[in-house]
Protein backbone atom coordinates (compact mmCIF):
# COMPACT_ATOMS: atom_id res chain seq x y z
CA UNK A 1 0.00 0.00 0.00
CA UNK A 2 1.20 3.77 -0.89
CA UNK A 3 0.29 5.89 1.87
CA UNK A 4 0.84 9.79 1.63
CA UNK A 5 -0.27 12.13 3.97
CA UNK A 6 -0.32 15.94 3.90
CA UNK A 7 2.12 16.31 1.07
CA UNK A 8 3.70 19.22 0.74
CA UNK A 9 6.96 20.13 -2.09
CA UNK A 10 7.66 23.47 -2.62
CA UNK A 11 10.26 25.16 -5.23
CA UNK A 12 11.46 28.37 -4.03
CA UNK A 13 8.17 30.10 -3.73
CA UNK A 14 6.39 27.74 -5.82
CA UNK A 15 4.34 25.58 -4.28
CA UNK A 16 4.05 22.19 -6.77
CA UNK A 17 2.40 19.76 -4.47
CA UNK A 18 0.29 21.46 -1.79
CA UNK A 19 -0.81 18.72 1.57
CA UNK A 20 -1.85 16.10 -0.76
CA UNK A 21 -3.00 13.10 1.07
CA UNK A 22 -4.16 9.89 -0.64
CA UNK A 23 -3.72 5.70 -0.07
CA UNK A 24 -3.49 3.07 -3.27
CA UNK A 25 -3.81 -0.41 -2.63
CA UNK A 26 -3.20 -3.35 -3.81
CA UNK A 27 -5.09 -3.97 -7.40
CA UNK A 28 -5.77 -0.29 -8.03
CA UNK A 29 -4.77 0.97 -11.08
CA UNK A 30 -4.97 4.69 -10.05
CA UNK A 31 -4.95 7.13 -12.79
CA UNK A 32 -3.03 10.64 -12.54
CA UNK A 33 -4.73 13.31 -14.26
CA UNK A 34 -4.64 16.78 -14.24
CA UNK A 35 -3.29 19.79 -16.37
CA UNK A 36 0.22 20.40 -17.22
CA UNK A 37 2.06 22.09 -14.46
CA UNK A 38 -0.64 20.49 -11.56
CA UNK A 39 2.39 18.82 -9.30
CA UNK A 40 1.40 15.14 -11.60
CA UNK A 41 5.09 14.53 -11.80
CA UNK A 42 6.16 16.29 -8.62
CA UNK A 43 4.36 13.66 -6.86
CA UNK A 44 5.79 10.81 -8.78
CA UNK A 45 9.07 12.61 -8.01
CA UNK A 46 8.56 12.65 -4.25
CA UNK A 47 6.68 9.20 -4.18
CA UNK A 48 9.65 7.54 -5.61
CA UNK A 49 12.42 9.17 -3.42
CA UNK A 50 13.98 11.07 -6.05
CA UNK A 51 12.68 14.33 -4.68
CA UNK A 52 12.48 14.89 -0.46
CA UNK A 53 8.83 16.21 0.43
CA UNK A 54 9.07 19.56 2.06
CA UNK A 55 5.97 18.26 4.31
CA UNK A 56 4.45 15.57 5.32
CA UNK A 57 5.54 11.62 4.49
CA UNK A 58 5.23 9.11 1.99
CA UNK A 59 5.36 5.31 2.80
CA UNK A 60 5.62 2.39 0.47
CA UNK A 61 4.49 -0.97 2.02
CA UNK A 62 5.26 0.52 5.53
CA UNK A 63 8.83 1.76 4.75
CA UNK A 64 9.00 5.40 4.62
CA UNK A 65 10.47 6.97 1.72
CA UNK A 66 12.84 9.31 3.81
CA UNK A 67 13.71 7.33 6.38
CA UNK A 68 14.12 4.01 4.93
CA UNK A 69 14.79 4.86 1.10
CA UNK A 70 16.93 1.70 -0.05
CA UNK A 71 13.62 -0.52 1.26
CA UNK A 72 11.08 1.46 -0.11
CA UNK A 73 13.03 1.92 -3.75
CA UNK A 74 13.18 -2.01 -3.82
CA UNK A 75 9.63 -2.42 -3.89
CA UNK A 76 8.70 0.41 -6.69
CA UNK A 77 9.50 0.05 -10.52
CA UNK A 78 9.22 3.81 -12.04
CA UNK A 79 9.39 5.12 -15.29
CA UNK A 80 10.64 8.66 -15.25
CA UNK A 81 9.03 10.96 -17.21
CA UNK A 82 10.74 10.69 -20.95
CA UNK A 83 11.60 7.24 -20.30
CA UNK A 84 15.47 8.34 -19.59
CA UNK A 85 18.03 5.73 -20.37
CA UNK A 86 21.80 5.39 -20.96
CA UNK A 87 22.10 6.15 -24.22
CA UNK A 88 25.39 5.12 -24.60
CA UNK A 89 24.65 1.14 -23.81
CA UNK A 90 22.84 -1.63 -26.07
CA UNK A 91 19.27 -2.41 -24.42
CA UNK A 92 20.94 -5.59 -23.31
CA UNK A 93 23.62 -4.25 -21.27
CA UNK A 94 21.43 -1.60 -19.73
CA UNK A 95 18.90 -4.60 -19.11
CA UNK A 96 21.85 -6.02 -17.52
CA UNK A 97 23.15 -3.15 -15.46
CA UNK A 98 19.43 -2.83 -14.02
CA UNK A 99 19.27 -6.44 -13.34
CA UNK A 100 22.51 -6.25 -11.54
CA UNK A 101 21.52 -3.47 -9.02
CA UNK A 102 18.43 -4.65 -8.39
CA UNK A 103 20.51 -7.47 -7.21
CA UNK A 104 19.50 -10.51 -9.72
CA UNK A 105 22.79 -12.14 -10.52
CA UNK A 106 23.23 -15.18 -13.34
CA UNK A 107 20.56 -17.53 -14.71
CA UNK A 108 17.62 -15.88 -12.58
CA UNK A 109 19.32 -12.11 -14.55
CA UNK A 110 19.10 -13.75 -18.00
CA UNK A 111 15.70 -14.88 -17.45
CA UNK A 112 14.49 -11.98 -16.52
CA UNK A 113 16.09 -10.00 -18.73
CA UNK A 114 14.40 -12.30 -21.45
CA UNK A 115 11.42 -11.86 -19.57
CA UNK A 116 10.59 -8.23 -19.86
CA UNK A 117 12.48 -8.05 -23.28
CA UNK A 118 9.41 -10.64 -24.57
CA UNK A 119 6.84 -8.71 -22.37
CA UNK A 120 7.47 -5.20 -24.52
CA UNK A 121 8.88 -6.84 -27.59
CA UNK A 122 12.55 -5.31 -27.43
CA UNK A 123 14.39 -8.56 -29.26
CA UNK A 124 15.19 -7.37 -32.13
CA UNK A 125 16.97 -4.14 -30.85
CA UNK A 126 18.78 -6.27 -27.79
CA UNK A 127 22.19 -5.40 -29.46
CA UNK A 128 21.57 -1.71 -30.48
CA UNK A 129 22.72 0.89 -28.73
CA UNK A 130 19.56 3.42 -26.87
CA UNK A 131 20.65 6.15 -28.36
CA UNK A 132 19.80 4.90 -31.46
CA UNK A 133 16.49 3.84 -30.97
CA UNK A 134 13.03 5.37 -32.23
CA UNK A 135 11.07 7.27 -29.78
CA UNK A 136 8.94 4.25 -29.24
CA UNK A 137 11.62 1.46 -28.74
CA UNK A 138 12.90 3.59 -26.03
CA UNK A 139 9.83 4.20 -24.23
CA UNK A 140 9.70 0.02 -24.00
CA UNK A 141 13.15 -0.18 -22.75
CA UNK A 142 12.09 2.46 -19.87
CA UNK A 143 9.30 0.23 -19.68
CA UNK A 144 11.36 -2.92 -19.21
CA UNK A 145 13.49 -1.26 -16.68
CA UNK A 146 10.83 -0.83 -14.68
CA UNK A 147 9.12 -3.76 -14.46
CA UNK A 148 12.65 -6.02 -14.40
CA UNK A 149 12.04 -7.05 -10.63
CA UNK A 150 8.68 -7.74 -10.95
CA UNK A 151 7.80 -4.59 -8.40
CA UNK A 152 4.81 -4.75 -6.11
CA UNK A 153 4.54 -0.80 -7.13
CA UNK A 154 4.51 0.49 -10.41
CA UNK A 155 5.18 4.47 -10.97
CA UNK A 156 4.83 5.47 -14.55
CA UNK A 157 4.92 8.79 -15.71
CA UNK A 158 3.02 9.00 -19.01
CA UNK A 159 4.17 5.58 -20.22
CA UNK A 160 2.20 6.12 -23.47
CA UNK A 161 3.85 9.24 -24.40
CA UNK A 162 5.20 9.34 -27.75
CA UNK A 163 3.93 5.83 -28.95
CA UNK A 164 1.63 5.31 -31.83
CA UNK A 165 -2.01 3.65 -31.65
CA UNK A 166 -0.60 0.23 -31.78
CA UNK A 167 1.76 0.42 -28.99
CA UNK A 168 -0.05 2.52 -26.93
CA UNK A 169 -2.94 -0.41 -26.79
CA UNK A 170 0.27 -2.56 -26.35
CA UNK A 171 1.06 -0.80 -23.30
CA UNK A 172 -2.35 -0.58 -21.61
CA UNK A 173 -2.74 -4.43 -22.15
CA UNK A 174 0.75 -5.00 -20.61
CA UNK A 175 -0.16 -2.56 -17.80
CA UNK A 176 -3.48 -4.61 -17.34
CA UNK A 177 -2.00 -7.65 -17.24
CA UNK A 178 0.69 -6.10 -15.06
CA UNK A 179 -2.01 -4.53 -12.59
CA UNK A 180 -3.43 -7.81 -10.73
CA UNK A 181 -1.50 -8.09 -7.44
CA UNK A 182 0.19 -4.56 -7.56
CA UNK A 183 -0.32 -0.67 -6.96
CA UNK A 184 -0.11 1.03 -10.18
CA UNK A 185 0.20 4.69 -10.39
CA UNK A 186 -0.14 6.22 -14.33
CA UNK A 187 0.25 9.65 -14.87
CA UNK A 188 -1.13 10.80 -18.43
CA UNK A 189 -3.24 13.36 -20.27
CA UNK A 190 -4.77 11.33 -22.36
CA UNK A 191 -8.11 10.57 -20.88
CA UNK A 192 -9.23 7.91 -22.89
CA UNK A 193 -6.45 6.00 -21.28
CA UNK A 194 -8.06 6.32 -17.98
CA UNK A 195 -11.35 4.45 -18.81
CA UNK A 196 -8.97 2.29 -20.68
CA UNK A 197 -6.87 0.82 -17.75
CA UNK A 198 -7.94 2.90 -14.39
CA UNK A 199 -10.08 1.52 -11.85
CA UNK A 200 -9.63 5.18 -10.41
CA UNK A 201 -8.74 7.91 -11.00
CA UNK A 202 -7.43 11.50 -9.48
CA UNK A 203 -7.68 14.72 -10.67
CA UNK A 204 -5.05 16.88 -9.21
CA UNK A 205 -4.90 20.89 -10.08
CA UNK A 206 -2.61 23.51 -8.22
CA UNK A 207 -1.46 20.54 -6.21
CA UNK A 208 -4.70 20.00 -4.59
CA UNK A 209 -6.93 17.15 -5.30
CA UNK A 210 -10.17 18.30 -7.42
CA UNK A 211 -11.60 14.59 -7.93
CA UNK A 212 -11.44 11.57 -6.76
CA UNK A 213 -13.20 8.23 -7.83
CA UNK A 214 -13.52 5.18 -10.44
CA UNK A 215 -13.68 6.42 -13.60
CA UNK A 216 -17.36 5.56 -14.17
CA UNK A 217 -18.27 7.75 -10.95
CA UNK A 218 -16.37 10.60 -12.28
CA UNK A 219 -18.31 10.09 -15.41
CA UNK A 220 -21.26 10.61 -13.71
CA UNK A 221 -20.35 14.03 -12.40
CA UNK A 222 -20.45 15.33 -15.93
CA UNK A 223 -23.16 17.49 -16.76
CA UNK A 224 -23.95 15.81 -19.72
CA UNK A 225 -23.99 12.39 -17.93
CA UNK A 226 -27.53 10.62 -19.18
CA UNK A 227 -27.84 13.02 -21.75
CA UNK A 228 -29.60 12.70 -24.84
CA UNK A 229 -28.41 13.72 -28.33
CA UNK A 230 -31.20 15.02 -30.58
CA UNK A 231 -30.60 15.93 -34.35
CA UNK A 232 -33.74 16.96 -36.39
CA UNK A 233 -34.67 16.86 -39.96
CA UNK A 234 -37.24 20.11 -39.51
CA UNK A 235 -37.72 23.29 -37.54
CA UNK A 236 -38.93 22.85 -34.25
CA UNK A 237 -38.15 24.55 -31.04
CA UNK A 238 -37.18 21.99 -29.35
CA UNK A 239 -36.40 24.39 -26.04
CA UNK A 240 -39.82 25.37 -25.76
CA UNK A 241 -41.05 21.31 -26.33
CA UNK A 242 -39.50 20.79 -23.10
CA UNK A 243 -40.60 23.13 -21.10
CA UNK A 244 -42.03 21.58 -17.87
CA UNK A 245 -40.36 18.29 -18.00
CA UNK A 246 -39.52 17.77 -14.93
CA UNK A 247 -36.69 15.27 -15.68
CA UNK A 248 -35.37 17.40 -17.97
CA UNK A 249 -32.27 20.15 -16.54
CA UNK A 250 -31.91 22.14 -19.78
CA UNK A 251 -31.43 22.08 -23.31
CA UNK A 252 -28.19 23.36 -25.49
CA UNK A 253 -28.11 23.65 -29.51
CA UNK A 254 -25.02 22.83 -30.97
CA UNK A 255 -23.11 26.16 -31.91
CA UNK A 256 -21.88 24.65 -35.14
CA UNK A 257 -25.05 21.87 -36.23
CA UNK A 258 -28.18 23.99 -35.66
CA UNK A 259 -30.35 21.00 -35.81
CA UNK A 260 -28.08 19.02 -33.15
CA UNK A 261 -29.50 19.73 -29.32
CA UNK A 262 -28.23 18.07 -26.15
CA UNK A 263 -30.66 17.81 -23.92
CA UNK A 264 -29.40 17.45 -20.31
CA UNK A 265 -30.64 15.08 -17.34
CA UNK A 266 -31.51 16.10 -14.41
CA UNK A 267 -29.93 13.13 -12.42
CA UNK A 268 -31.95 9.90 -13.93
CA UNK A 269 -31.77 8.19 -17.36
CA UNK A 270 -34.11 10.38 -19.83
CA UNK A 271 -33.78 8.57 -22.65
CA UNK A 272 -36.97 6.75 -22.65
CA UNK A 273 -38.99 9.50 -21.47
CA UNK A 274 -37.74 12.05 -24.32
CA UNK A 275 -38.34 8.22 -26.85
CA UNK A 276 -41.65 8.91 -25.38
CA UNK A 277 -42.09 12.59 -25.95
CA UNK A 278 -40.90 12.09 -29.56
CA UNK A 279 -43.04 9.65 -30.55
CA UNK A 280 -46.25 11.45 -28.97
CA UNK A 281 -45.45 14.70 -30.30
CA UNK A 282 -44.17 13.47 -33.69
CA UNK A 283 -40.75 15.25 -34.16
CA UNK A 284 -38.98 15.09 -36.65
CA UNK A 285 -35.67 12.97 -35.76
CA UNK A 286 -33.14 12.13 -37.68
CA UNK A 287 -30.79 10.67 -35.15
CA UNK A 288 -30.94 10.27 -31.22
CA UNK A 289 -28.52 9.05 -28.99
CA UNK A 290 -27.97 8.66 -25.33
CA UNK A 291 -24.54 10.66 -24.73
CA UNK A 292 -22.38 8.87 -21.54
CA UNK A 293 -20.91 10.99 -19.43
CA UNK A 294 -17.12 12.28 -20.47
CA UNK A 295 -14.20 12.08 -18.27
CA UNK A 296 -13.32 15.17 -20.49
CA UNK A 297 -16.09 17.44 -19.28
CA UNK A 298 -15.53 16.74 -15.90
CA UNK A 299 -11.86 17.25 -16.04
CA UNK A 300 -12.73 20.78 -17.61
CA UNK A 301 -15.13 21.59 -14.83
CA UNK A 302 -12.88 20.72 -12.11
CA UNK A 303 -10.01 22.12 -13.47
CA UNK A 304 -11.63 25.37 -14.88
CA UNK A 305 -10.51 28.05 -12.06
CA UNK A 306 -6.94 27.36 -12.83
CA UNK A 307 -7.85 27.59 -16.78
CA UNK A 308 -9.53 30.98 -16.46
CA UNK A 309 -7.43 32.27 -13.68
CA UNK A 310 -4.36 31.62 -16.25
CA UNK A 311 -6.24 33.12 -19.15
CA UNK A 312 -6.85 36.41 -17.40
CA UNK B 1 11.52 -10.36 -2.38
CA UNK B 2 14.60 -9.14 -3.99
CA UNK B 3 17.66 -8.73 -2.23
CA UNK B 4 19.37 -5.37 -1.28
CA UNK B 5 22.50 -5.63 -3.22
CA UNK B 6 25.78 -4.81 -1.32
CA UNK B 7 28.01 -3.96 -4.39
CA UNK B 8 25.98 -1.59 -6.07
CA UNK B 9 29.54 0.77 -6.04
CA UNK B 10 31.27 -1.86 -7.85
CA UNK B 11 28.49 -1.79 -10.47
CA UNK B 12 27.61 1.55 -10.72
CA UNK B 13 31.95 1.87 -11.26
CA UNK B 14 31.78 -0.95 -14.13
CA UNK B 15 28.92 0.46 -15.76
CA UNK B 16 30.76 4.34 -15.49
CA UNK B 17 33.73 2.39 -17.03
CA UNK B 18 32.40 0.85 -19.83
CA UNK B 19 30.56 3.59 -21.18
CA UNK B 20 33.99 5.14 -21.39
CA UNK B 21 35.13 2.58 -23.58
CA UNK B 22 31.77 2.52 -25.30
CA UNK B 23 32.46 5.92 -27.01
CA UNK B 24 36.11 7.17 -28.82
CA UNK B 25 36.17 9.38 -25.59
CA UNK B 26 38.13 6.89 -23.34
CA UNK B 27 40.77 5.90 -26.85
CA UNK B 28 41.22 9.69 -28.07
CA UNK B 29 42.01 10.89 -24.10
CA UNK B 30 44.43 7.99 -23.46
CA UNK B 31 45.80 8.62 -27.33
CA UNK B 32 45.84 12.67 -26.55
CA UNK B 33 47.55 12.07 -22.80
CA UNK B 34 50.27 9.86 -24.19
CA UNK B 35 51.12 12.00 -27.19
CA UNK B 36 50.75 15.08 -24.94
CA UNK B 37 53.29 13.07 -22.69
CA UNK B 38 55.68 12.58 -24.81
CA UNK B 39 56.40 15.92 -26.17
CA UNK B 40 56.56 17.37 -22.72
CA UNK B 41 59.10 14.75 -21.28
CA UNK B 42 61.16 15.23 -24.38
CA UNK B 43 61.06 17.82 -26.16
CA UNK B 44 59.96 20.86 -23.83
CA UNK B 45 61.56 18.74 -20.71
CA UNK B 46 64.73 18.00 -22.19
CA UNK B 47 65.06 14.40 -21.50
CA UNK B 48 68.05 13.32 -23.40
CA UNK B 49 70.06 16.85 -22.24
CA UNK B 50 69.49 16.76 -19.30
CA UNK B 51 71.81 13.45 -19.25
CA UNK B 52 70.23 12.15 -15.72
CA UNK B 53 68.34 8.99 -15.98
CA UNK B 54 64.89 10.37 -13.81
CA UNK B 55 61.69 10.91 -14.95
CA UNK B 56 61.80 14.20 -13.23
CA UNK B 57 60.99 16.17 -16.30
CA UNK B 58 57.58 13.57 -17.26
CA UNK B 59 56.35 14.09 -13.64
CA UNK B 60 57.19 17.57 -13.46
CA UNK B 61 54.56 18.60 -16.21
CA UNK B 62 51.44 16.58 -14.81
CA UNK B 63 50.02 19.62 -12.81
CA UNK B 64 49.79 21.31 -15.71
CA UNK B 65 48.56 18.68 -17.92
CA UNK B 66 46.15 17.40 -15.58
CA UNK B 67 44.73 20.93 -15.80
CA UNK B 68 43.26 20.63 -18.86
CA UNK B 69 42.97 16.63 -19.44
CA UNK B 70 41.25 15.42 -16.43
CA UNK B 71 38.54 18.28 -16.25
CA UNK B 72 37.60 16.87 -20.08
CA UNK B 73 36.82 13.55 -18.36
CA UNK B 74 34.94 15.04 -15.32
CA UNK B 75 32.99 17.30 -16.90
CA UNK B 76 30.08 14.47 -18.13
CA UNK B 77 30.28 12.84 -14.67
CA UNK B 78 27.12 14.66 -13.49
CA UNK B 79 26.03 17.28 -16.23
CA UNK B 80 25.08 14.48 -18.68
CA UNK B 81 23.23 12.45 -15.88
CA UNK B 82 21.05 15.47 -15.49
CA UNK B 83 20.76 16.89 -19.38
CA UNK B 84 19.52 13.26 -20.06
CA UNK B 85 17.15 12.87 -16.99
CA UNK B 86 19.29 9.24 -16.09
CA UNK B 87 19.79 10.92 -12.64
CA UNK B 88 16.31 10.79 -11.77
CA UNK B 89 16.74 6.85 -12.97
CA UNK B 90 19.75 6.36 -11.29
CA UNK B 91 18.85 8.13 -7.92
CA UNK B 92 15.55 5.76 -7.57
CA UNK B 93 17.31 2.99 -7.92
CA UNK B 94 17.72 0.98 -4.49
CA UNK B 95 21.33 2.77 -5.11
CA UNK B 96 22.83 5.02 -2.16
CA UNK B 97 23.85 8.70 -3.06
CA UNK B 98 27.36 8.13 -1.94
CA UNK B 99 27.42 4.67 -3.69
CA UNK B 100 26.78 6.54 -6.80
CA UNK B 101 29.37 9.62 -6.54
CA UNK B 102 31.88 7.42 -5.57
CA UNK B 103 31.42 4.47 -8.15
CA UNK B 104 31.57 7.36 -10.91
CA UNK B 105 34.32 8.98 -9.11
CA UNK B 106 36.38 6.22 -9.02
CA UNK B 107 35.78 4.87 -12.40
CA UNK B 108 37.34 8.21 -13.93
CA UNK B 109 39.92 7.75 -11.84
CA UNK B 110 40.89 4.54 -12.91
CA UNK B 111 40.55 5.71 -16.28
CA UNK B 112 43.58 8.28 -15.83
CA UNK B 113 45.12 5.62 -13.51
CA UNK B 114 45.04 3.11 -17.24
CA UNK B 115 46.66 6.42 -19.11
CA UNK B 116 49.28 7.02 -16.71
CA UNK B 117 50.03 3.26 -16.65
CA UNK B 118 50.40 3.36 -20.65
CA UNK B 119 52.88 5.87 -20.52
CA UNK B 120 55.25 2.92 -19.18
CA UNK B 121 57.11 3.18 -22.45
CA UNK B 122 59.27 6.32 -21.16
CA UNK B 123 60.10 4.69 -18.01
CA UNK B 124 61.68 1.84 -19.87
CA UNK B 125 63.20 4.18 -21.93
CA UNK B 126 64.92 5.93 -18.69
CA UNK B 127 65.92 2.04 -17.67
CA UNK B 128 67.47 1.25 -21.48
CA UNK B 129 69.54 4.91 -20.84
CA UNK B 130 70.57 4.75 -17.72
CA UNK B 131 70.24 2.97 -14.18
CA UNK B 132 67.20 4.93 -12.63
CA UNK B 133 66.03 4.78 -9.03
CA UNK B 134 62.96 2.52 -9.92
CA UNK B 135 61.51 3.11 -6.10
CA UNK B 136 61.03 6.59 -6.91
CA UNK B 137 59.21 6.09 -9.73
CA UNK B 138 57.05 3.89 -8.66
CA UNK B 139 56.50 6.08 -5.91
CA UNK B 140 56.21 9.40 -8.45
CA UNK B 141 53.29 7.33 -10.46
CA UNK B 142 51.70 7.03 -7.35
CA UNK B 143 51.74 10.50 -6.28
CA UNK B 144 50.72 11.51 -9.92
CA UNK B 145 47.79 9.59 -9.42
CA UNK B 146 46.54 10.84 -6.38
CA UNK B 147 47.12 14.64 -7.56
CA UNK B 148 44.99 13.44 -10.65
CA UNK B 149 42.48 12.10 -8.51
CA UNK B 150 42.06 15.71 -6.99
CA UNK B 151 41.36 17.12 -9.80
CA UNK B 152 38.72 14.72 -10.67
CA UNK B 153 37.07 15.39 -7.37
CA UNK B 154 36.81 18.99 -8.18
CA UNK B 155 35.62 18.10 -11.62
CA UNK B 156 32.76 15.75 -9.80
CA UNK B 157 31.42 18.79 -7.93
CA UNK B 158 31.84 21.33 -10.96
CA UNK B 159 29.84 18.57 -13.23
CA UNK B 160 27.14 18.13 -10.38
CA UNK B 161 26.74 22.05 -10.25
CA UNK B 162 25.77 22.72 -14.02
CA UNK B 163 23.61 20.11 -16.71
CA UNK B 164 26.27 21.96 -19.10
CA UNK B 165 29.30 19.96 -19.40
CA UNK B 166 31.44 22.84 -21.13
CA UNK B 167 30.07 24.64 -18.28
CA UNK B 168 31.44 22.41 -16.24
CA UNK B 169 34.71 22.07 -17.64
CA UNK B 170 35.72 25.92 -17.83
CA UNK B 171 34.62 26.02 -13.75
CA UNK B 172 36.68 22.63 -13.58
CA UNK B 173 40.00 23.88 -15.06
CA UNK B 174 39.34 27.31 -13.30
CA UNK B 175 39.37 26.11 -9.63
CA UNK B 176 42.20 23.18 -10.41
CA UNK B 177 44.37 26.41 -11.77
CA UNK B 178 43.79 28.09 -8.56
CA UNK B 179 44.89 25.26 -6.57
CA UNK B 180 47.58 24.38 -8.73
CA UNK B 181 48.86 27.72 -7.91
CA UNK B 182 48.54 28.51 -4.92
CA UNK B 183 51.96 26.51 -3.99
CA UNK B 184 53.60 28.07 -6.81
CA UNK B 185 56.63 31.40 -6.63
CA UNK B 186 54.45 33.52 -9.00
CA UNK B 187 51.37 33.20 -6.50
CA UNK B 188 53.54 33.24 -2.94
CA UNK B 189 55.93 35.58 -4.16
CA UNK B 190 53.16 38.12 -5.10
CA UNK B 191 52.07 38.30 -0.94
CA UNK B 192 53.53 41.65 0.64
CA UNK B 193 56.64 41.22 3.07
CA UNK B 194 54.36 41.88 6.21
CA UNK B 195 52.31 39.13 5.88
CA UNK B 196 52.85 36.78 8.58
CA UNK B 197 54.89 33.34 7.25
CA UNK B 198 52.26 31.10 8.85
CA UNK B 199 49.40 32.73 6.70
CA UNK B 200 51.94 32.45 3.77
CA UNK B 201 52.59 28.87 4.36
CA UNK B 202 49.62 27.65 5.47
CA UNK B 203 48.34 29.00 2.12
CA UNK B 204 51.15 26.84 -0.11
CA UNK B 205 50.26 23.88 2.14
CA UNK B 206 46.64 23.93 0.68
CA UNK B 207 48.03 24.03 -3.06
CA UNK B 208 49.12 21.16 -5.41
CA UNK B 209 52.60 22.01 -6.37
CA UNK B 210 53.63 22.09 -2.82
CA UNK B 211 52.28 18.54 -2.46
CA UNK B 212 53.59 16.89 -5.57
CA UNK B 213 56.56 18.58 -5.40
CA UNK B 214 58.66 16.52 -3.21
CA UNK B 215 56.30 13.55 -4.46
CA UNK B 216 57.82 13.75 -8.19
CA UNK B 217 61.27 14.01 -6.93
CA UNK B 218 60.19 10.77 -4.81
CA UNK B 219 59.51 11.36 -1.57
CA UNK B 220 56.60 9.57 -1.16
CA UNK B 221 55.43 11.17 2.13
CA UNK B 222 52.54 10.01 4.07
CA UNK B 223 51.16 14.16 4.42
CA UNK B 224 50.96 14.59 1.00
CA UNK B 225 48.99 11.62 0.01
CA UNK B 226 46.75 12.32 3.27
CA UNK B 227 46.44 15.65 2.02
CA UNK B 228 45.58 14.45 -1.40
CA UNK B 229 42.93 12.03 0.09
CA UNK B 230 41.26 14.52 2.53
CA UNK B 231 40.89 16.79 -0.32
CA UNK B 232 39.14 14.12 -2.63
CA UNK B 233 36.83 13.02 0.19
CA UNK B 234 36.02 16.99 0.85
CA UNK B 235 35.16 17.57 -2.74
CA UNK B 236 33.10 14.35 -3.33
CA UNK B 237 31.36 15.27 -0.14
CA UNK B 238 30.71 18.51 -1.75
CA UNK B 239 30.07 16.77 -4.69
CA UNK B 240 27.05 14.79 -3.10
CA UNK B 241 25.93 17.93 -1.47
CA UNK B 242 25.31 19.33 -4.28
CA UNK B 243 23.23 16.63 -6.06
CA UNK B 244 21.13 16.70 -3.65
CA UNK B 245 20.20 20.41 -3.34
CA UNK B 246 20.40 20.38 -7.39
CA UNK B 247 18.19 17.66 -8.71
CA UNK B 248 15.06 19.49 -8.00
CA UNK B 249 15.73 21.80 -10.74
Amino acid sequence: MIEIRNLTRKFDQVVAVNDLSFEVREGEVLGFLGPNGAGKSTTMKVITGFLAPSAGSVTIDGFDIGSKPLEAKALIGYLPEGAPCYGDMTTLQFLRFIARIRGFRGEEAERRIAGVMGDVALESVAHQTIETLSKGFKRRVGLAQAILHDPKVLILDEPTDGLDPNQKNHVRELIRNLAKDKIVVVSTHILEEVTAVCTRAIIIDEGRIVADGTPAELEARSRYHHAVEVRLAGELDLANELEGVAEIAGVEQDRLDQASFTILSAGKPIFARISELAQQRQWPVEEFHVRRGQLEDVFRTVTEDAGTREAA
Amino acid sequence: MQKLSLNNLGIIFRRELMGYFATPLAYVFIVIFLITNGIFTFELGGFYARGQADLLPFFGFHPWLYLFMVPAIAMALWADERKTGTIELLLTLPVRLADAVLGKFLAAWALTGIALLLTFPIWITANYLGDPDNGVIVASYIGSWFMAGAYLAIGSCMSACTRNPVIAFILTVSICFLFVIMGSPILLNAFPDWTPQAIVDAFAALGFLTHFDSISKGVLDIRDVLYFSVFIAAWLLASAIVIEIKKAN
